[in-house]
């Protein structure tokens, strides 16, 4: 299951909604991604997230089914959220479930890898003196998401 | 063709959308970016250096030049900073 959204989101009401009523599930891992007070050996203060509405979802679902064929997964959610977020607060959850852990954690890995590199997000950081920047792709990315298509 | 532009695209472009006639300077991305830069200082710079520069038709990445007609939805944005 895919959700872009503005609005924050409890990790414990997302896990629980995922695995409530099922017995068949044996190992569930969530990945969150917070927004930090520090980037680059500059002070944030707050973040603000651009996304291509339509395109966003599409690269989504994608991701999602890919990890559903390479692992074995009973249930898995991505949550992404769009607009002004301040610190501390979730940007991004990975739920993956699957009988035993390998799959689950595996999954949950490379999804956030693989969004990281593809999903049509861009972050913008604010500083204390009131700038704004739009923050580099960064090369370790690109190299975790590349390691997935030489092991596939 | 409609042209959608992100983050510092569009800062520095200063415009989000644009919907262009099709023509042979649009005939497929490799001439649309010939003809993105003759268009003034902030269009040459912005498309100086494709290599900071992602291109999607029709809401999918494109690989290499892609032909592309009048309906068209044509992105340009820089590499992907989401999670």
């Amino acid at each position: 299951m895919i959700r872009v959204q503005r609005d924050i989101f409890d990790i414990g009401e997302e896990i629980e909604a995922l695995t409530t009523g099922r017995t068949d599930i044996g190992a569930v891992v969530s990945f969150t991604g917070l927004v930090r007070d520090i980037n680059d050996g500059n002070d944030v203060t707050g973040l603000s997230l651009e996304h291509y509405p339509g395109m966003t979802e599409r690269e989504l679902a994608k991701i999602e089914k890919e990890a559903r064929s390479r692992w074995d997964l009973q249930a898995s959610l991505i949550i992404h959220r769009y607009g002004e977020m301040a610190l501390g607060e979730p940007i991004v959850l990975v739920v993956t479930a699957s009988p035993h852990r390998h799959d689950a954690f595996e999954a949950a890995h490379f999804l956030m890898d693989w969004l990281k590199t593809k999903a049509p997000f861009w972050k913008q950081e604010m500083t204390a003196d009131g700038d704004t920047s739009w923050v580099k792709e960064r090369e370790s990315d690109v190299k975790a998401a590349k390691r997935w298509t030489t092991n596939a | 063709m409609k042209i959608l532009y992100f983050a510092w695209l569009k800062t520095k472009l200063q415009m989000t959308e644009e919907t262009i006639s099709w023509s042979e300077d649009c005939r497929d991305t490799d001439s649309l970016v010939r003809w993105m830069k003759t268009r003034g200082p902030a269009f040459a710079e912005v498309f100086s250096d494709l290599e900071v520069v992602r291109i999607a038709v029709n809401q999918e990445y494109i690989t290499g030049n892609t032909t592309l007609g009048k309906e068209d939805e044509i992105a340009f944005f820089p590499p992907v900073t989401g999670g």
